[in-house]
């Protein structure tokens, strides 16, 4: 097969790496998103991209990289490809550069870096506070060159309901559900890339984009593929409450400097500005004064969690604490850091520059995804996943400013790896009715959501569920709040099947659409809160009171669940970790 | 969580289909700190009322990061383009109504059909040419000040709000608007993406071109990210007067 034909789901950092490879090598793309692509949730990532140039004279390698990645996962990850993701991030970032990402200079003109959490060095590269928007965007704009040259077709606004399957259980294409016409329809491929992101959707306010739903990898889920280590989610240390989601406040607010602390009497009512310096506690700087405000993320929300539950020092008895940056002369500020400041000051009206900002942890991303191989294959033959819907880069917990540069890698893995796929397949499995049926399946699932007559409203049952998982499943987890979350989860999944849809029209329905993807977002929290139920022990993002302890003897192990259609509900294998380039050391910063 | 039965009315001019009728609706939700028109209308999807009590439907509008940076949310807010994620309740003026942006073709309620950038986008070759995606080294090196001119305009969401509020962007012109403008002058100003620059340039000459600017500056304006829309319009309309003559003497 010459010019294989590839079909990419999710058009962010990853689904756009992956299309670019793809059709450099010959290949022909069609790319579905949800969204016009330039609106992937890429664009919120602020901060940075990781990558040992070592520009600064400190003698950063790709193995300290390295290095730094795995133990700050806590050894959960298979090494050898995260090794060869350090090897590969200076070259991205120089392709990025020759892109025309507008990368922040030093004054001699070389790409400048910063420092991020989890690092002793300035490995990470940034193009103001808007880095994730502007990789986003040169990626963009290489995809929409071959989109002009005939060998990219865009999907947007079509949303992928699952994959369709031979007899075999092979790959041979998707069933797709057109956003606007409400049409059901199916598009046959030599290979599927899955790029669909994070969940953030499932613990209802997160800082994810609205589309982060993880549907997609759910579906896939329960059409037979291993979703591994699902119980790792990441809290991220700072954001901003809102009413409809919660902002990021970048990492790089400390990578430039930012200070966390609380008044050191409980309930202090004073303005934070006319609070004495001996009068504040800045409390990270004590605990981990070799990283200081930059130790990785779990271990500062955890921090935060103690200060404000545990000791009771939240800002006027609110689950908020300082992080301030007032001490950071003005230009400076604007120069690196004006996006997010942006956020800070239109969401909520205080002026970071002269006030400290008032945050609180928020979920933010998931370590765990779709279970693939070193060649991104996932346990479905001809299904492909990289970005944040895979599990394989980030181990227990992930750096910051890791994300982008393992999408893009994991992205140009998985496009050559599917067109070398397409290539070497034999088609020995007939498709025949493989398609019809796989579209009237979907189409059924649609009629009885449309023709449902009961008294539940999706979004109440939707709030329900972020609820109960933010609350239960993120900083800090019990084995009874687990089962008494999963026994929730399969409430709500019960009141599901009594659903009524206020809307019923056929042509852009968003309820409806959300309403199916809501299903998938059920059945996803119960491989989260199982997974977590089963891990007795604590490990990077995942924090157990009762076990808090590593434990590497029963534990050092990858988390893969599977659908078992006969009981509905997730069962679950473990597989060794491959530690055979860095061996396992305690964590302790 | 009203609290004090606090309430926000809200007027949402809806409309079923491209070529079905508009009409109003008016919902009055119970008043919470911090609300934003997109929470607005996620209370509403959650209890699809009428202010009068009748059983309505999820309103139909695009959003996603809902940080001002994806530039799904626009749409008309008291009669203003902006977007609807940053549009805090508790400064905007009762009633509040919210319309879809009008000089783009509704799709349904709120959410507009705005492909017509992405095309433009196109046109104007709004890319670097790289060579391919294999290692060649470092890009070309930039002084801060390049960074720091280009950055600005890389910000462009492309939410359309410019184009939405110029009086020139309409069917009679064709005009490409500010945002695609803006866009070329980006790759023109970069060292590597000057190599298409004469291609861009003509794409700015003839129906639509950069000569429909009627200097209203009402993009520049209205821009949530505050881009130079207008110095970029004057920089590229000197381009292309200087390209226009070029080409007189080499064709």
């Amino acid at each position: 097969m010459a010019n294989p034909k590839i079909i990419v789901v999710g058009g962010g950092l990853a689904g756009l790496s992956a299309t670019i490879k793809i059709a450099e090598g010959g290949g022909n793309v069609d790319l579905f998103s949800v969204v016009p692509v330039k609106r992937s949730h890429s664009v919120c990532a602020q901060g940075g991209i990781n990558a040992a140039k070592n520009l600064k004279g400190e003698g950063d390698t790709p193995w300290q990289h390295f290095d730094d990645t795995i133990y700050g996962g806590d050894f959960l990850a298979n090494q050898p490809p995260v090794k060869a993701m350090c090897e590969a991030a200076p070259g991205i970032i120089d392709l990025l550069d020759r892109m025309g990402v507008p990368f922040n200079r030093t004054p001699e003109g070389l790409l400048d870096f910063r420092r991020f959490g989890g690092t002793l060095y300035h490995r990470t590269a940034f193009a103001g506070a808007t880095t994730g928007q502007q990789l986003l965007y040169a990626l963009d704009e290489q995809v929409r060159r071959y989109e002009s040259e005939g060998r990219v077709s865009k999907f947007e606004t079509w949303e992928f309901l699952s994959a369709v399957l031979d007899a075999q259980g092979g790959c041979r294409g998707i069933c797709a559900l057109d956003l606007r016409s409400m049409e059901v329809r199916t598009f046959p491929a030599d290979a599927v890339i899955i790029a669909t992101g994070g969940i953030g959707a499932i613990f209802g306010k997160s800082t994810n984009s609205v589309v982060c739903t993880g549907s997609a990898q759910s579906a896939l889920y329960q059409q037979g593929a291993y979703y591994a280590n699902g119980e790792f989610i990441q809290v991220h240390p700072t954001s901003i409450p809102g009413d409809d989601k919660l902002r990021l406040m970048s990492e790089s607010a400390r990578g430039e400097g930012g200070r966390v602390w609380v008044p050191k009497a409980a309930g202090d009512k004073r303005e934070a500005r006319s609070i004495p310096e001996s009068e504040r506690w800045y409390f990270l700087e004590e605990w981990y004064p070799k990283y200081g405000n930059l130790v990785p993320r779990d271990v500062a929300t955890r921090a935060i969690h103690k200060v404000v539950y545990e000791l009771g020092l939240g800002i006027d008895g609110q689950p908020m604490v300082y992080l301030d940056l007032t001490h950071i002369d003005r230009s400076t500020l604007d120069r690196k850091l004006e996006g997010i400041l942006e956020i800070y000051e239109k969401f909520v009206g205080d002026d970071p520059r002269e006030t400290p900002m008032k945050i609180f942890p928020g979920m933010h991303y998931t370590m765990g995804g779709l279970w693939v191989d070193f060649k991104q294959a996932t346990s479905i033959p001809g299904v492909f996943a990289c970005g944040e819907c895979e599990y394989s880069y980030h181990g227990a917990n992930r750096l910051g400013a890791n994300s982008l540069v393992s999408c893009i890698y994991g992205g140009f893995v998985a496009g050559p790896q599917a067109v070398a796929y397409a290539r070497n397949r034999t088609q020995s499995a007939s498709a025949n009715g493989a398609f019809d049926s796989e579209r009237k399946r979907q189409q059924e699932i649609n009629q009885r959501l449309m023709s449902s007559e009961g008294s539940e409203n999706p979004f109440r049952i939707w709030r329900e569920l972020g609820e109960i998982m933010t609350r239960d499943v993120t900083v800090i987890r019990y084995n009874g709040a687990l089962a008494k979350t999963d026994g929730k989860i399969v409430e709500l999944l019960e009141r599901y099947q009594r659903i009524n849809l206020s809307d019923k029209e056929m042509w852009a329905n968003t309820s409806f659409v959300f309403t199916r993807q809501l299903y998938n977002m059920l059945q996803l929290a119960r491989v989260i809160t199982q997974g977590a139920a089963l891990r007795n022990e604590s490990r990077g993002a995942h924090y157990k009171p009762e076990f808090p302890e590593r434990d590497d003897v029963n534990f050092l192990k990858t988390t893969k669940a599977y659908f078992a259609p006969d009981v509905d509900e997730p069962r679950f294998e473990f597989e060794p970790v491959d530690t055979s380039l860095i061996k396992p050391r305690p964590r302790k910063y | 969580m009203a609290q004090d039965g606090k309430v926000v009315i809200i007027k949402i001019r809806r409309q079923a289909a491209p070529k079905s009728q508009p009409y109003w609706e008016e919902f009055s939700l119970p008043w919470k700190p911090g609300m934003n028109v997109i929470s607005a209308m996620m209370d509403i999807a959650a209890n699809p009322v009428t202010r009068d009590g009748n059983a309505s439907r999820p309103i139909t509008y695009d959003s996603n990061c809902l940080e001002e940076v994806c530039g799904s949310c626009a749409m008309r807010i008291n009669g203003r383009a902006r977007m609807a994620c940053s549009a805090l309740i508790d400064k905007l003026e009762q009633p509040i109504t919210l319309e879809p942006l009008s000089k783009f073709p509704v799709i349904r309620d709120l959410a507009v059909d705005r492909s017509v950038l992405f095309e433009n986008l196109k046109r104007v070759k709004a890319w670097v040419p790289v060579d391919g995606t294999y290692d060649l080294g470092s890009g070309p090196r930039q002084t801060p000040r390049q960074q720091e001119e280009a950055y600005p305009l890389s910000r462009c969401i492309s939410c359309c709000c410019c184009m939405e509020v110029c009086p020139q962007f309409n069917e009679k012109t064709n005009f490409v608007g500010a945002a695609t403008i803006a866009q070329v002058r980006l790759f023109n100003t970069h060292p590597t993406g000057a190599a298409l620059k004469e291609d861009r340039l003509h794409a700015l000459m003839g129906d639509g071109g950069i000569q429909e600017c009627g200097y209203a500056q009402n993009c520049v304006e209205i821009c949530p990210k505050e881009i130079p829309l207008t110095n970029a319009i004057s920089e590229v309309s000197g381009q292309v007067m200087k390209q226009a003559i070029k080409d007189i003497f080499t064709r």
